[in-house]
């Protein structure tokens, strides 16, 4: 595992974000609108994506994740901060540059049923991405490669001429697939696409989503919540708090050896089957609430909530950078987290 | 729109994964297997299922094309088409089915019944109420379809654009609307119409949909907002769809409904505010024919004459009825979830 971490960070990465922020302006008043603060929603986010790989992001809800997603995929404008896609910084670009840079990140959406526009059928809803990208398939042969599309994705390809709502929810967030799919990109963002379904069908999907993954060379950024479907899938994992990351690393360093206490509290939330080992494990309860990312506090975001807190967190915030003490180490407890007192805890892992 | 947790199709089998050869769909046969595995739960929800699982493939389909297919099936739409058609047919050539001139009259016949020849009776001036009533159709339908077909475009259009890029074009055009909402329509057609003096129905037609267009924009702001907030139009974004391509094809046909539906019960609204302002004297003018005028003339006599009123006012009523039902199959004919 400690080969594989060295392997990766030997490759060259295909997306690096470096220092992304996003701040939603809170305004008042109804014709002339006055700027009162900001919610943070991303506050200096930094990580790369290799070629190939999955990254997981998993966090609370309101932790920045989908704002990360929509700012990867220029839905968004980032206030701050940089994205780029093999060398070129794509925060800041705009029309032609933009588009030519959407054909190789696409984006899978958490609700199926929003996803897709219900008046159009599944052969306009893909056939789409051929009219407005029209290099990628000449005219004559757009139907035919909307048809190859769909039979790449299981149980679709008779159904050219359906709308989205006679499908189930499996099936649509596969036409979901086969959309983001239709340009060849590289990287597919991936916001939460299983949530939303039934747990037998998210296995399916995430079993088509891993088997798509091998046969066109993808890398996914995995967004959830759910801690052990993002082990299942993920090379790699970031955890975010309150807008910014809080501890990323492989996914054997951050389930096994975690060293961020947020990390660890919220794997000691994961249900575990066993009742045996459930009764016996330590769950680490956190109190209080996240706070407001309009006014977050000063030095270390989790501080507020930790147990370990000390006035040096409130004065100076953790970077996220491998811990002093297991630095040079070779444990995979040494791994970036963004914690002044990082230790590893025995937890029991998902 | 959010749509509620549909239930599953019957017969669809979520459990478990499905064998490693239906996964597979280069496999031999795989989509023939699929086909029969997936036949059973398609069944009866669209007829479509037979010719797709058993022909090879389809020619496109388009919700346009889709849409039209509904209609021509649907008792409703013919009903109503029909309607539509007689009344524009006799709006132009009102002399296919009345042989009488509205304007010649016979004091002496004033409010007389029903007569051989005249069937729907005279009125107080001793005009033949059938003649009248057939001659009346062309302006209050022009009208009634031209001050509605003004309103609903220019509303959804400034609607339409304001709620979809908001901004300060979005709170300049809502308070522009605020205003013109603010006119009181009979003090303001007694300003607007009086100074004009043409005899033409355009004026009127001018006014409606001066005072019109704001409930439209109003309408159709609100549900382009909710429209565009919608995933698919941030799919089409994130695909590198233009502002033209997300407002046409995914923000447009989700929001029209509304912008239909209040539209055509407008257009009854309408012909009887023509009413009103023929009545005030600033509408329609003799020698110009309208129901309008013939019902706010009528309107004074019901005790005395009642044919007067109800010939003018039940041909009003098929209008308006047969738009609603016009309007309304459009709708349920572009929501496929309906079909």
């Amino acid at each position: 595992m400690a080969e594989l971490s060295k392997t990766t960070t030997e490759r060259e990465p295909i997306l690096q974000v470096r220092n992304l922020v996003k701040h939603f302006p809170l305004t008042q008043g109804i014709l002339f609108k006055k700027q009162v603060g900001a919610v943070k929603a991303v506050d200096g986010v930094s990580f790369d994506l290799y070629q190939g790989e999955t990254l997981g992001i998993v966090g609370e809800s309101g932790c920045g994740k989908s704002t990360v997603a929509k700012l990867l995929m220029n839905l968004e404008r980032a206030t701050a901060g940089e994205v780029f896609y093999k060398g070129q910084d794509i925060t800041k670009l705009s029309g032609r540059a933009l588009k030519a840079v959407r054909r190789n990140i696409q984006m899978v959406f958490q609700d199926p049923y929003t996803s897709l526009n219900p008046r159009m059928t599944v052969g306009d809803i893909i056939g789409e991405t051929f009219e407005i990208h029209p290099e990628v398939a000449p005219k004559g042969d757009r139907r035919r490669k909307v048809q190859e599309l769909l039979d790449v994705v299981p149980d679709l390809g008779l159904y050219i001429n359906r709308y989205p709502h006679q499908f189930s929810g499996g099936q649509r967030q596969r036409i979901g697939i086969a959309r983001g799919l239709a340009l060849n990109p590289e990287i597919i963002i991936c916001d939460e696409p299983v949530s939303a379904l039934d747990v037998s069908v998210q296995a399916q999907v995430i079993n088509l989503m891993e088997k798509l993954q091998d046969e066109f060379n993808l890398s996914y950024i995995f967004i959830a919540h759910d801690l052990s479907i993002v082990r299942h899938i993920s090379d790699r994992v970031g955890v975010m708090y309150l807008g910014k990351m809080a501890e990323i690393g492989t996914d054997a360093q951050i389930y096994d050896h975690p060293t961020h206490p947020y990390t660890q509290a919220l794997l000691s939330a994961v249900p575990v089957p066993d009742p045996e080992v459930r009764e016996s494990r330590e769950r680490i309860i956190l109190t209080g609430d996240v706070p407001s990312p309009a006014n977050p506090p000063s030095g270390c975001r989790f501080r507020t909530r930790c147990w370990k807190a000390q006035d040096k967190c409130s004065t100076e915030e953790p970077l996220l950078a491998v811990p002093e003490r297991f630095k040079g180490q070779d444990t995979l407890a040494a791994h970036d987290s963004a914690c002044h007192f990082a230790e590893e805890k025995a937890i029991l892992a998902v | 729109m959010p749509d509620p947790e549909r239930p599953e199709p019957a017969g669809y089998d979520p459990v478990g994964p499905r064998p490693k050869e239906a996964v597979s769909p280069t496999g031999q046969g795989g989509p023939m297997d699929l086909a029969l595995d997936e036949a059973e739960s398609v069944e009866g929800i669209e007829k479509t299922a037979g010719p797709g699982a058993s022909g090879p493939r389809e020619r496109a389909r388009s919700l346009w094309s889709d849409a039209w297919h509904q209609l021509r099936r649907n008792p409703v739409f013919i009903v109503s088409a029909a309607l539509i058609l007689f009344l524009v047919l006799i709006a132009i050539w009102p002399q296919l089915i009345a042989s009488g001139d509205p304007l010649q009259c016979d004091l002496s016949k004033s409010q007389q019944g029903s007569a051989p020849g005249h069937p729907f009776g005279y009125d107080t001036q001793g005009c033949d109420v059938y003649t009248r009533t057939v001659y009346g159709a062309r302006a209050s339908i022009t009208v009634g379809v031209c001050a509605t077909l003004g309103a609903a475009l220019l509303g959804s259009a400034l609607g339409g654009l304001a709620g979809f890029f908001g901004g300060w074009g979005d709170s300049l055009l809502s308070r522009v609307a605020d205003i013109f909402f603010g006119i009181p329509v009979v003090l303001g057609g007694l300003v607007f119409l009086s100074v004009v003096t043409s005899t033409t129905v355009w004026p009127v037609v001018g006014f409606i949909v001066l005072l019109g267009w704001p409930q439209i924009a109003r309408i159709a702001r609100g549900s382009v907002i909710t429209a565009k907030q919608n995933d698919y139009v941030q799919a089409a974004r994130a695909l590198g769809a233009g502002n033209a391509r997300m407002l046409l094809r995914h923000v447009a046909p989700n929001a029209v409904a509304p912008v239909i539906v209040v539209a055509t019960i407008a257009l009854g609204t309408y012909i009887a505010l023509e009413a009103t302002l023929s009545f005030l004297g600033v509408g329609l003018r003799p020698p110009t024919v309208s129901w309008g005028i013939d019902i706010s003339n009528a309107a004074s006599q019901i005790r005395n004459a009642p044919h007067m009123l109800l010939w003018p006012a039940g041909a009003l009523s098929i209008t308006v009825l047969a738009f609603i039902m016009l309007g309304d199959a459009v709708r349920d004919a572009l929501d496929p979830k309906l079909r």
